[in-house]
């Protein structure tokens, strides 16, 4: 942690007036509980620990984490490695569990694993055993038990041919590229419709090349299905391409989340022109410098409430005091 | 350096050949000195038979002999005449349906078993100091028992096969269950598998290729362990035909039968690593 008063921060912050909740969120920020509905995820007062042996009460990976996700939004999550990014993930799929807080999707408390909750894992996850089509369809016959097998292979086909993998249905996992296997991770996730998607680190693997070509059809999948994301990213440039809002979290023992931040690039977002925006420098320099600077140094400052991270509009030319 | 794949069998003919030239000088009756023998006594000749009068011939057969024995019986492998002349084919046929027996039977108690241990840390720590004492028993050692508690002797010999199957079955089952990747499981979970399900089409899948190791590993030492209890249980089997030619004395057999019980059990082990192959799944 660094020694620096809060009111030290190097970077001319341009954090906003804090409240907000995801949503429709205008320039002119308003309470998330002034709102009429609440926003379809939230997450309030996240904490974990992991006991060690001789330690029952070591540093929490992070606490106080407190952050909403409105439908059909795309959340990223930028930090660096260890500010317990995957656990969030973990807990907002219900594979772990938080050591204290909870986390609420579309009015009910999430308590272990759903259908609701579609999961993108870091490494593909893939059944080697199964064939790509075979994947998918595991999951399909997941969600609907009830459906015939004509009715799964087309189900299962049509989101494989969703990520071009029409060509590739009887492949076997190790017959495919790195990039390939993520494709099938996705199709098998969207394929089971589920109300919100979870992707952890999908393209950390991959290639620039390849994870480029599968960003676009990510994109495509996700404007086609109006699919609200969850995406755990370390790569800058993946957040700005992909994210409506780009969470930021400091590092991590007791990480927490520093500030949100409203991408205001424009959609449709095309890779080869999305830096000729003119907000686009900014944007990335006010990543880029959280990174490797503020998440380090981060303190909470007079106003910054950690149940109301302050939402942040880099570029934008009225700067709060 | 060029693949000649015709130079391993090749090789193989020579080391064969070779083994057979030095058998047939060994065992070839000594020609100079054997006729220059002193002549025995006619009336002690024919108490000794006809090797006797042959002049002291080693009871250890030549090639020749061998192979034309081993034609006799693959001729006739399905004769029976009588309790202690039955064909070769016969024989064998009763070892390998004990051998099949007490090992589908282990089979059935070592997978579900196995299974249930790899599941649940708490049952493998409880099991575990029985199977720790339990896997080094020589499977011959519980014969005696078998015949006590059970007291027919063939169903002896498959208790035997069944105790000495069971352990790598069970071990490695346990094992691969236990290593199956989190992340299947974590998958099956999110997709809310249920709980039958994720132990077909996911676990079982996954464990499959250690499972099958355990099973190859299991024929072996069953098949080793058959010959060794015929001898001892009597009355039919591969192992008894052995027992049986070597109060005979006649080698012949003997060498016949060792290698057909070669034979057999080097088809078993390749049976079980063609279904090893076909269940087996590469990342």
């Amino acid at each position: 942690m660094s020694a620096l008063p809060s009111s030290h921060t190097p970077h001319p912050s341009p954090v906003g007036t804090p409240p907000l909740a995801f949503g429709a969120a205008p320039a002119v920020n308003k309470s998330p509980y002034s709102m009429s509905s609440q926003p379809f995820l939230k997450v309030e007062g996240l904490k974990r620990q992991f006991p060690q042996p001789g330690n029952p009460d070591p540093a929490p990976v992070f606490e106080d984490v407190h952050f909403g996700i409105e439908r059909g939004q795309f959340v990223c999550v930028l930090g660096h490695s260890g500010c317990g990014k995957t656990t969030i993930l973990n807990i907002l799929a219900g594979l772990d569990d938080a050591t204290a807080g909870h986390v609420i999707m579309d009015g009910r408390e999430v308590r272990g694993p759903s259908l609701d909750r579609g999961v993108v894992f870091q490494g593909h996850a893939l059944m080697p055993w199964l064939s790509a089509l075979k994947n998918v369809e595991f999951a399909v016959r997941s969600r609907h038990p009830d459906w015939k097998a004509q009715k799964v292979r087309e189900h299962a086909v049509k989101y494989l041919e969703l990520v071009h993998l029409g060509h590739a249905l009887d492949k076997k996992p190790a017959e495919l590229s790195g990039g390939m296997k993520q494709r099938v991770g996705i199709a098998r996730a969207f394929s089971i419709e589920p109300k919100m998607l979870l992707l952890d680190e999908p393209f950390g693997a991959l290639d620039a090349l390849t994870r480029g070509s599968i960003q676009d059809e990510l994109i495509g999948i996700v404007e086609a299905t109006q699919q609200t994301v969850f995406m755990i990213t370390h790569d800058v440039d993946e957040a700005i391409l992909l994210a409506d809002r780009i969470v930021l979290m400091t590092n991590g023992p007791r990480a927490r989340i520093a500030e949100i931040v409203v991408n205001p690039l424009a959609r449709p977002r095309v890779r080869e022109t999305l830096h000729q925006q003119p907000a686009f420098y900014t944007l990335r320099n006010h990543l880029v410098d959280f990174l490797v600077k503020r998440s380090r140094e981060f303190q909470p400052g007079p106003g910054w409430d950690a149940k109301n991270p302050p939402l942040v509009h880099p570029g934008q030319s009225s700067q709060p005091a | 350096m060029k693949s000649k794949p015709w130079l391993a069998p090749l090789l193989s003919a020579l080391f064969f050949a070779l083994f057979i030239a030095i058998w047939y000088v060994a065992t070839a009756p000594a020609s100079g000195s054997g006729t220059a023998a002193p002549a025995m006594d006619p009336e002690y000749a024919a108490l000794m038979g006809a090797q006797a009068q042959a002049g002291g011939q080693s009871a250890m057969p030549g090639p020749g002999e061998v192979a034309a024995k081993i034609w006799e019986h693959l001729s006739d492998p399905f004769y029976d005449r009588g309790t202690n002349d039955k064909g070769l084919g016969i024989q064998i046929a009763y070892s390998i349906a004990r051998v099949l027996g007490g090992y589908l039977l282990a089979a059935l108690v070592a997978i579900p078993l196995g299974f249930v241990i790899g599941m649940s840390p708490l049952i493998y720590r409880a099991l575990d100091p029985f199977i720790q004492i339990l896997k080094p028993i020589s499977p011959l050692a519980w014969m005696p028992l078998a015949l006590y508690t059970i007291k027919d002797s063939g169903v002896s010999a498959i208790f035997v096969i069944f105790i000495c199957s069971l352990w790598p079955m069970l071990v490695n089952t346990a094992f691969g269950v236990a290593s199956v990747r989190r992340e299947w499981l974590n998958v099956a979970r999110t997709l809310e598998v249920s709980p039958l399900r994720k132990a077909f089409q996911v676990i079982l899948p996954a464990a499959a290729p250690t499972i099958l190791t355990g099973m190859r590993i299991s024929i072996g030492i069953a098949w080793l362990v058959i010959v060794a209890a015929e001898m001892l249980v009597g009355g039919t089997g591969i192992g008894y035909f052995v027992w049986n030619e070597w109060n005979n004395l006649s080698i012949t057999n003997i060498i016949t039968a060792i290698l057909l019980i070669g034979l057999v059990g080097m088809l078993l082990d390749h049976l079980l690593a063609w279904v090893a192959r076909a269940i087996s799944w590469r990342e």
